[in-house]
């Protein structure tokens, strides 16, 4: 006992203790679990929201400095990332130039022409602009190349100087250019991708404005040209800027522009995301799920495989979730890419420990209380759970000291993450896990058909009393399972998933809920800058324009109140200039809808203070990547704008015309403009709703490609699945419906009387006294045995080889008949020569058949039948026929001289009158008992009496055979022991072949030549006082039974009497003892007795049945009784407590018969039915024939080869139990 | 090539100079992988010959084997571009899959041979693997071993020194946690240790000169890498091997 050794039991002992806990509570502990889960993960709220957009921070120009690196304490405000100088100060000034009073006489290129010709003095200014010695080319962001794949940018894009851009960069900055370039708009748009582009365009890059707000087309209808020249500052000198703005506002005026100019926007870029980044990232992923997916494809035999599966990878993520908010209230930022390193957390904690105590719990044995299960699969698994989360810990410790900051985070993760998986694993695993098992264990008691019964204690779960509804009487030879408890298990249960999420369109729901969520936190953070988009939208569709809006939608924290002039909106703002030229504008203006012709205003509003934000955010990104410059994780700021008001005269304009300006169309009407933007809409309109058709049709398409024309029509699953319409339980077993129909012995014209097996062989007798002998194996007839005495009376004592070959033939045909077999058809029987006998049977026969072999009185049909075999003279006697193939073979293996005819043995000539009381079969020896207390013993094989003993005169009611030994219980109370002694003639024995089959059992064999002689080796007068009803011999003991109320337990060698058990107070009525020396008795009082054979003691004494034990068979854990009350009980059999019963049907449930340790068969009316012992649930009851109403089954032998023979009127029935039962144990 | 090679990188990676000297040290992996699969390709020839039966098998498997060895590179080259360019232009993706096409190629025969190598070894050796073979381990595996990758990509460390001894450790916890078998570890260390031996021969007899002196940070991790890539490998072809011969694993 090392400290190992005990460490691991007190491990044990608390993980049992712990299963117990949680499965006896499970609700509040899943309650407990997700509060602790969403405590932990509090903390998470005050982690930012993983946006993909840039995030913002307003200072006020004045007093800007710029942020030093170390982070000030007190400044709490102030976003992490704004530290250090930015990549760039952005200067924008935004030129918007007009061309006005506007007049007919320009044409539409005019628009744009001249006010773009303007930039070009404007970049002069700004270019020559000094203050105080400082130039522009001093603080700007100076560049170098291009990146070499932008070569084609190389003309427009500045490279080797500042980082200053302008719709002049089209023209290389040259005003000559411009002037000879014959069409601008193409230019402009010789550079734009084609096709879809969702990021920044180059005519984005140089106006600085979107692209619909530069009016630079021929279709504008305000006719004001807007552009930016956008400067690059690597350094801020707040004095040249200011004087950069005074100059400009001197030069180009802008009166009625209110612009606040005190607020420097700081723009922090996240990371980004490329496709090359993009794909390791995805590929982590992808192993990721491969890795889930192959664990939760072990998880098996549990209720609902999903939910588990869901419930493991709940188990960790919730854990992760957990560990993050942990460490984030421990005050540790994580500083890792979460995204990054969560597959390798989820790698690192591991989905292991839930599959191995899901499969611990699962191997538990079923027939315990889920608790116990629970309790005993966690401390089945304890000690590795614990073993190889230390280890786990100790690699993480490992890890730890590498003293990488990364990995040091990584693994502080990592520990904080196991441990809560661990606890979450014990506590929400573990409860569900319990939740599942239950579930499953109702499932199965739903499913099956459940057992009446008394509940006895100790297995309240799975045992729930029922009432057994009658079986309904189907046609024969075929199943009844229990059709209404299967159906609704027919389909597997992946396609149950899947119809229920067809049903209930639970997945397009849930997209359509996550999209809106998405949607609106998308809205709310405002990522990307979509709401002053959307704005931007709505202001330009919505008739009222502008004014549609508040002002704050674009600019929220900027303009808090909105500005007067900007709400007037549609009206025009008051007079822009004080040229003289557009002083009667401001009049016109004032009514607008009266103009003719409307001249272009310049206004200014709150929206063109920060223009930047109607561009796309990968705006600034992609103008600086050009230069292989990332702003990833940087913050630019950007400088509040210049603005610069152009007023251009038509003169002007009409002096910067290029010759071939005119050669352009003459302007549309606006009219055609507004159709050209409705015409947008609904080409795009009509682009999705063809996509969306387009998309239907290819699912359409896959839909009829994969699935077949039937998928989901009669709920008969395609696939491996599909076996034909039989119901199937959950796990797609479907009982093959053909293997387990009766095979139908027929032969004997009387009820069958006894029957005796050895496994190979079965012997019957038939009330007439005919015995036959069958081939257990196949069904053959082998053997008939006539009744002696009509026998001899026929044929005079003559064995006549007659031609059988009619009779065959018509015995074949009877026997094929009405049998359906399924193996092979009825082999020809040997013996054809009964007459029938069935008008001679007293129809009220059949109503009192004599319930057991020891009637008191036998009947003897003796005198009728003989007169029937009078009128059936020429019949023809036991032949050999030359056909059968067995039979032949059997000869030639016994020698090669023609048989001769076995002469009667000449003691052989008794009272053929009586009747066959018992019989035994031992090897291929029958032994018979007969009313005249006349012994008899035949052999099988060849039919012939090989010995008889008439020692006794009392009737033999019971017969057991076991070695070379015959014990008989007579009529009067008294056992006879006989020995069976061989004796082989000497001269036949050297070439001799094998005598019998090779799978005879080898214990006694007899061959045909031997000498068999029966001596009765001792007679106890008065073993009881009343006659004996019950004989059974097993494991060198013989018990017998009788009506005076005791059990006596004889020696088989010697014929001692070792103990007379009392203890019942009615007479035996059934024993039980096999070869583990285990006695039961049970009695017409109804209490069974459990004794010990060793010491003669009573183990255990119950009383079971309202009326006479019938019928006892004993397992190595329980004992099965039925009794005249019609009720199977089933006992425990150490404690002798109840376990359950069945209430059967009225007037069955005689016999009984175990299969196998948790199979039982029991006879019924015309039929049997297999149980499933553990749970007492009707497995299949098997229908042996059509006209089998009041007939029962009585007498029912189970076979070694897992056949079940019981009798069934006149005939013999054989079932095979098919294998699929046997798996059940 | 080799001149082309550089000039491409080093004209889309102009800016860091690092990344010329890990693309010097990826064309090595690259050439090393080649010169082993040459190598072991006569030795898969002949063993192929020998058990001229289980052909259709051992392809079907050199197949799998080597569709995932291709991948690997890919995504684990891209790894280690993604280590000095943050920002990707586009024309990293273009370099990548038009000089560098046969880096994947080679990968890929490399792991073929090995993965095959590993069940073969442990059947000459009679001792069949039994730790752990089931695909949910397998994949974990390999889980582990694009973090090693990713970690040697991604973090920052003190020096070269630091680098090594952990992903020396990483490489080690790997093996010990989902091999655990000597001929797997004797196999993985011959493995990186040919495979670096390889790539150094090949630098110092001219064959490929590297564009930057400091070459110990690739000498630092090249060995774990190639460890851990073999015991991986390994892994995989152990469970198709025992997949193949069991059962198919087609769902």
């Amino acid at each position: 006992m090392t400290v190992r050794e005990r460490i691991r039991q007190n491990i044990s002992a608390a993980f049992y203790r712990h299963g117990l806990l949680c499965a006896s509570y499970p609700v509040p502990i899943i309650l407990f679990t997700s509060a602790s889960i969403l405590t932990c993960c509090y903390p998470l709220l005050k982690l930012p929201l993983p946006g993909t957009g840039p995030v913002e921070f307003t200072t006020g120009v004045r007093d800007y400095s710029t942020p030093s690196h170390e982070s000030q304490g007190d400044l709490s405000e102030r976003p992490d990332w704004y530290r250090g100088p930015p990549v760039a100060y952005i200067q924008q000034v935004l030129v918007k130039a007009a061309v006005s009073p506007w007049d007919n006489s320009l044409v539409p290129v005019d628009v744009f022409r001249s006010p773009l010709g303007r930039v070009f003095s404007v970049l002069e200014e700004i270019r020559n602009h000094v203050y105080t010695d400082r130039s522009l080319e001093a603080l700007c962001l100076q560049v170098t190349d291009l990146l070499p794949g932008l070569r084609r940018m190389q003309a427009v894009l500045p490279e080797h100087g500042c980082l200053l851009v302008s719709p002049g960069n089209y023209w290389q900055n040259r005003r000559d250019l411009f002037d000879a370039d014959p069409d601008l708009l193409k230019t402009v748009h010789q550079h734009e991708p084609k096709g879809l582009h969702t990021s920044a365009t180059l005519k984005d890059l140089l106006f600085g404005v979107p692209g619909k707000q530069t009016g630079v087309n021929l279709y504008s209808k305000k006719r004001v040209v807007t552009y930016t020249i956008t400067i690059a500052l690597s350094s801020y000198d707040a004095r040249f800027v200011a004087s950069l703005r005074a100059r400009l506002k001197q030069l180009h005026p802008s009166a009625n522009c209110t612009l606040r100019e005190d607020h420097m926007v700081h723009v922090h870029f996240k990371e980004e995301i490329g496709i090359a980044e993009l794909i390791p990232l995805v590929t982590t992923y992808i192993i990721l799920f491969a890795y889930i997916y192959f664990s939760t494809r072990k998880i098996d035999m549990v209720k609902s495989k999903w939910g588990l599966a869901l419930a493991a990878v709940v188990t960790v993520l919730s854990s992760l979730l957990m560990s993050v908010g942990l460490c984030t209230l421990f005050g540790l930022t994580p500083t890792l890419n979460g995204g990054e390193i969560f597959p390798y957390l989820v790698v690192v904690i591991g989905l292991e420990n839930v599959l191995v105590l899901t499969k611990s719990v699962v191997s538990t044995p079923v027939d315990l209380e889920v608790k116990l299960r629970i309790a005993q699969g966690l401390s089945n698994e304890s000690w590795s759970i614990m073993k190889n989360m230390a280890t786990e810990l100790c690699i993480i410790l490992i890890g730890y000291f590498t003293f990488v900051p990364a990995i040091q985070e990584f693994c502080l993760f990592a520990v904080v993450g196991l441990v809560s998986d661990f606890f979450l694993q014990m506590f929400f695993f573990t409860t569900v896990l319990s939740i599942d098992i239950r579930r499953m264990e109702l499932a199965d008691l739903n499913r099956r058909l459940p057992a009446e019964a008394g509940m006895p204690p100790p297995k309240p779960g799975p045992l729930r009393p029922r009432e057994t509804p009658p079986p309904p009487r189907p046609s024969p030879h075929t199943i009844t399972l229990q059709a209404p408890a299967f159906r609704n298990l027919r389909l597997p249960k992946r396609l149950r998933v899947v119809y229920f999420l067809a049903r209930t369109r639970l997945a397009q729901r849930i997209i359509m809920v996550g999209t809106v969520i998405w949607i609106g936190i998308l809205v709310y953070t405002d990522p990307a800058g979509l709401r002053t988009f959307l704005a931007a939208q709505v202001s330009e569709q919505s008739p009222l324009g502008e004014a549609g809006l508040p002002p704050h939608l674009g600019v929220a924290p900027v303009f808090p109140g909105g500005d007067p002039t900007s709400t007037l909106s549609g009206l025009p703002a008051p007079e822009p200039t004080p040229l003289p030229e557009n002083q009667s504008q401001g009049h016109r203006a004032a009514h607008p809808e009266v103009a003719p012709v409307s001249s272009p205003q310049i206004t200014w509003g709150p929206e063109d203070e920060e223009l930047w934000r109607r561009l796309s955010f990968r705006h600034w990104p992609s103008l600086f990547s050009y230069y292989n410059i990332t702003l990833a994780k940087r913050y630019i700021s950007i400088l509040p704008v210049i603005p610069v008001t152009l007023h251009l005269s038509p003169q002007e304009a009409i002096d910067t015309r290029h010759p071939q300006d005119t050669h352009h169309a003459p302007p549309p009407s606006i009219k055609t403009s507004d159709l050209q933007t409705d015409l947008t809409l609904y080409k795009v309109a009509a682009l999705g709703l063809f996509a969306g058709v387009v998309l239907v049709l290819l699912l359409f398409c896959l839909y009829r490609v994969l699935c077949p024309r039937n998928y989901g029509q009669n709920g008969v699953p395609h696939g491996r699945r599909r076996r034909g319409d039989l119901p199937c339980d959950e796990y797609g077993y479907s009982p093959p419906i053909s293997e387990i129909s009766p095979l139908l012995l027929r032969g004997h014209s009387m009820d069958i009387e006894c029957l005796a097996s050895d496994g190979m062989l079965l012997a019957s007798c038939c009330l007439v006294g005919h015995i036959r002998v069958w081939d257990a194996q196949t069904g053959d007839c082998l053997t008939v045995i006539p009744n002696n005495g009509l026998r001899r009376s026929s044929s005079s004592g003559c064995w006549e080889h007659r031609d059988g070959w009619d009779h065959i033939s018509a015995c074949e045909a009877e026997n094929i008949f009405p049998i359906r077999r399924r193996t092979t058809p009825a082999r020809p029987a040997l013996f054809g020569d009964q007459p029938d006998l069935t008008p001679l049977i007293d129809t009220n026969f059949g109503l009192s058949p004599p319930s057991q072999a020891l009637s008191s009185s036998g009947f003897d049909f003796g005198g009728l039948v003989e007169k029937a075999y009078q009128e059936h003279e020429p019949s023809p006697t036991l032949a050999f026929p030359p056909s059968p193939p067995a039979s032949q073979q059997r000869r030639r293996s016994l020698g090669d001289q023609p048989v001769l005819p076995p002469e009667l043995p000449p003691q052989n000539n008794g009272d053929w009158d009586s009747s066959v009381w018992a019989m035994e079969l031992r090897g291929n020896l029958i032994a018979t008992g007969r009313s005249s207390g006349k012994l008899e013993l035949w052999d099988a094989v060849e039919g012939s009496l090989r010995c008889s003993n008439e020692d006794g005169v009392s009737g033999i009611t019971a017969l057991a055979f076991l070695n070379n030994r015959i014990v008989a219980a007579r009529l009067n109370g008294s056992l006879d022991f006989f020995t069976v002694e061989i004796t082989k003639p000497l001269g036949l024995l050297q070439y001799r072949g094998p005598p019998g089959r090779g799978s005879l059992p080898p214990s006694p064999c007899y061959s045909s030549e031997d000498v068999i002689s029966c001596q009765l080796t001792r007679s106890v007068q008065c073993a009881h006082q009343k006659p004996i009803t019950v004989l059974k011999a097993a494991a060198g003991r013989v018990v017998t039974g009788s009506q005076d109320h005791t059990v006596r337990v004889y020696r088989l060698e010697d014929s001692c009497c070792l103990f007379t058990l009392q203890g019942h107070s009615g007479g035996i009525t059934a024993i039980y003892i096999d070869q583990t020396m285990v006695l039961a008795s049970g009695g017409q009082d109804g209490t069974i007795c459990v004794w010990d054979v060793l010491t003669g003691s009573r183990v255990s004494h119950v009383y079971g049945h309202r009326g006479d034990v019938t019928s006892l068979v004993c397992t190595t854990s329980c004992i099965i009784s039925s009794g005249l009350d019609d009720l199977i009980c089933i006992w425990d059999r150490s404690t002798g407590i109840k376990l359950y019963s069945i209430q059967q049907e009225v007037g069955c449930g005689a016999s009984l018969g175990v299969i196998s340790e948790s199979l039982l068969v029991t006879g019924g009316q015309g039929c049997v039915s297999f149980w499933d012992l553990n749970y007492g649930d009707l497995l299949q009851t098997v229908y042996l024939g059509q006209s089998s109403e009041g007939q029962s089954v009585r007498q029912l032998l189970v076979l070694d080869n897992a056949a079940i023979v019981c009798d069934f009127g006149s005939e013999l029935s054989l079932v095979y139990v098919p294998s699929v039962l046997e798996k059940l144990d | 090539m080799p001149r082309l090679e550089e000039h491409c990188w080093s004209c889309s990676c102009s800016a860091s100079v690092k990344t010329q000297e890990l693309s010097s040290a990826r064309w090595v992996v690259c050439k090393t992988a080649e010169m082993m699969s040459i190598i072991t390709s006569v030795l898969s020839h002949a063993y192929g010959s020998l058990h001229s039966l289980q052909s259709a098998n051992l392809i079907r498997r050199g197949l799998v084997l080597f569709i995932v060895g291709v991948v690997l590179a890919l995504v684990l080259n891209l790894l280690q571009i993604q280590r000095n360019v943050t920002l990707f232009p586009e024309e990293v993706l273009d370099t990548l899959f038009s000089s560098a096409w046969w880096i994947p190629l080679c990968c890929g025969t490399a792991a073929a041979v090995v993965g095959l190598l590993y069940p073969c070894l442990d059947q000459h050796l009679g001792e069949p693997h039994k730790f752990k073979r089931e695909w949910a381990s397998v994949t974990r595996c390999i889980a582990v071993f694009v973090g090693i990758n990713h970690a040697s990509a991604k973090l920052d460390f003190a020096n070269n020194v630091q680098l090594s001894l952990t992903l020396a450790a990483l490489s080690l916890g790997l093996w010990w946690t989902f091999d655990r078998s000597r001929s797997g570890f004797g196999l993985g260390l011959t493995t990186a240790f040919l495979a670096t031996l390889i790539a150094q021969l090949l630098v110092y007899n001219g064959i490929y000169q590297y564009t930057s002196p400091d070459f110990l940070y690739v000498r630092s991790w090249l060995p774990c890498i190639f460890f851990s890539g073999g015991v991986t490998v390994g892994n995989i072809g152990r469970q198709l091997a025992i997949g193949s011969t069991e059962k198919p694993h087609n769902d």
